[in-house]
C-alpha cells in the first residue's frame, strides 16, 4: 500500500475518502436520525468516539490475539462482540458518571451497535493493512466526516421540510438520496488532493 | 395477535407490499456499494440471500431457547457465522470477486435487513414461515439492486456482464460507476415507486 503519514490520512477519511459519500457505509441511520440538526449532532459526536476506540481495540485484537492463533477468519465475530461490549460499557459509564450527556446522546449509543460504518472502518483498517496510529487515525477521520455529513444533510432537510413543497413520493428517503448524491458529487471535487487505497 | 399469514401472502409482502428496499429503505449499505458491476452485485446478493434465509430460519428454530434478555446478541452470533460461511466460500471459489467485495461481504452482518427479519418476523413464527419470509425479503432486496446494476452497469461501462452492449460511439457516464451515480439511481428509483404506487398510509398522506 500507500505509505501516508497519520496526518494525511485523517485529512483524507473526511474529506476524499469519506465514509458515508464513497463507501455507502452507515446509511440505515444516516436516513432515519437526519430529519433534524440536533439529533445529527448527537449522533455524530457519539460515533466519532466509538468508532476511533473500537478501530483501536480491533487493530490489538486482530494483530495479537487473532492472527497469532490463527482465527483471522472469525475476525467478524470478534469484532462484532468487541463493538456491542464497547458501546455498552460506554452506555453505562456515560450513565453513571455523566447523567447530562447520558440525556443527549443516550437513545443514540445502542444504534450504534448495528451501525455498519464502525464494522466497516475496522475491516478496512485489516485489509489496508494500516500500522496502530493509522488505524486511530483512520477511524477518528471517518467518524468526523460521516458527522459532517450527516449534519449537513440534517440541515437541508430541515429547510427543505419547511419551505418546499414537494411532489408526491418524493419526501422521505427518496430525496435524502438525492441530496445525499449531490453532497456526494461535491465531495468529488476533493478526490484528486490524496489517493489512498 | 393477527392471523398467520399464509405462504403466498409472506411472499408477495416480501417482494413488492413490504419492499425491503423500496418501502422501507432498509439495509442498502453494504449492498449498494457493488452495483456498479452486475456480476459483483449478483454475487453479493447470493450471499445475502442465503445469510438471511438462513438465519431467518436458525432465530426461529431456536425461539423458544433463547433468553429474552440475549436474544439480540445470539442473533448476531448466528448471523455472523452465516457470512463466514459466505466469506470463505466467495474467497475459495470466486477469488476475483471476493478481492473486489473486499469488505462488504462482512459487513452483510451489519445489514439492518438480516437483524431487521430475525427480530420482526423469525422471533415470532414458525421456522417454516420465517424461511419463506427470509427469503421473500432478501429476493425482494436483491432485485432491486439488480435493477440497478442494470442501469449503472451499461451507462457507466458500457457493458452488462462484461459484454459491450452501448453502441462504439457512447461516452460511458464515469459519474455512475462513482458513489454519487448510485445515490442518485437509487433516490430516483424509490421516488418513481412510491409516487406511482402509494402504500403505506404514510405515503398517501404524502400526496399533496
Amino acid at each position: 500500500m500507500v505509505q501516508v503519514d497519520s496526518g494525511t490520512l485523517l485529512f483524507a477519511a473526511i474529506f476524499t475518502n469519506n465514509i458515508l459519500l464513497t463507501n455507502f457505509l452507515g446509511l440505515c441511520p444516516f436516513l432515519a436520525i437526519s430529519r433534524e440538526i440536533r439529533s445529527a449532532l448527537g449522533l455524530g459526536v457519539a460515533v466519532v468516539f466509538v468508532m476511533t476506540c473500537t478501530a483501536v481495540l480491533n487493530y490489538l485484537a486482530y494483530y495479537y490475539v487473532l492472527l497469532p492463533m490463527g482465527l483471522d477468519h472469525f475476525r467478524y465475530i470478534v469484532f462484532i462482540i468487541i463493538i456491542a461490549a464497547f458501546v455498552q460499557l460506554v452506555e453505562m459509564t456515560v450513565e453513571r458518571f455523566f447523567p447530562a450527556l447520558y440525556y443527549i446522546l443516550g437513545i443514540f449509543l445502542p444504534l450504534i451497535t448495528v451501525n455498519c460504518a464502525i464494522l466497516g472502518a475496522s475491516l478496512f483498517m485489516i485489509i489496508r493493512e494500516y500500522t496502530l496510529v493509522q488505524s486511530m487515525a483512520y477511524g477518528a477521520g471517518s467518524g468526523i466526516g460521516w458527522m459532517i455529513a450527516i449534519i449537513a444533510v440534517g440541515a437541508i432537510r430541515e429547510k427543505v421540510q419547511k419551505s418546499a413543497k414537494l411532489p408526491k413520493g418524493l419526501e422521505g428517503p427518496a430525496l435524502t438520496l438525492i441530496i445525499t448524491g449531490i453532497m456526494a458529487l461535491a465531495f468529488t471535487a476533493f478526490s484528486g488532493m490524496i489517493q489512498i487505497q | 395477535m393477527p392471523k398467520p399469514l399464509s405462504g403466498s401472502q409472506i411472499v408477495l409482502q416480501g417482494l413488492w407490499n413490504d419492499n425491503p428496499v423500496l418501502r422501507q429503505i432498509l439495509g442498502i449499505c453494504s449492498t449498494l456499494a457493488v452495483t456498479n458491476l452486475l456480476v459483483n452485485t449478483l454475487v453479493m446478493n447470493a450471499g445475502l440471500v442465503f445469510t438471511v434465509t438462513m438465519s431467518s430460519l436458525t432465530v426461529s428454530i431456536l425461539r423458544n431457547y433463547t433468553p429474552m434478555r440475549i436474544r439480540m446478541m445470539a442473533q448476531t452470533l448466528i448471523i455472523a457465522s452465516y457470512v463466514i460461511i459466505v466469506d470463505i466460500a466467495i474467497g475459495a471459489y470466486l477469488p476475483d470477486i471476493s478481492e473486489a467485495l473486499g469488505p462488504y461481504v462482512g459487513l452483510i452482518i451489519t445489514n439492518c435487513i438480516v437483524m431487521g427479519r430475525c427480530e420482526a418476523f423469525a422471533m415470532k413464527n414458525r421456522p417454516w414461515a420465517s424461511f419463506l419470509d427470509g427469503l421473500a425479503m432478501s429476493l425482494g432486496y436483491a432485485a432491486v439492486l439488480l435493477i440497478i446494476a442494470v442501469i449503472r452497469e451499461p451507462l457507466g461501462f458500457g457493458t452488462l456482464l462484461g459484454y459491450r452492449i452501448m453502441p462504439e460511439g457512447f461516452t460511458p457516464w464515469t459519474i455512475m460507476i462513482m458513489a454519487p451515480g448510485a445515490f442518485f439511481t437509487l433516490g430516483l428509483f424509490a421516488w418513481f415507486v412510491r409516487a406511482k404506487f402509494p402504500q403505506t398510509a404514510e405515503e398517501k398522506k404524502q400526496g399533496h
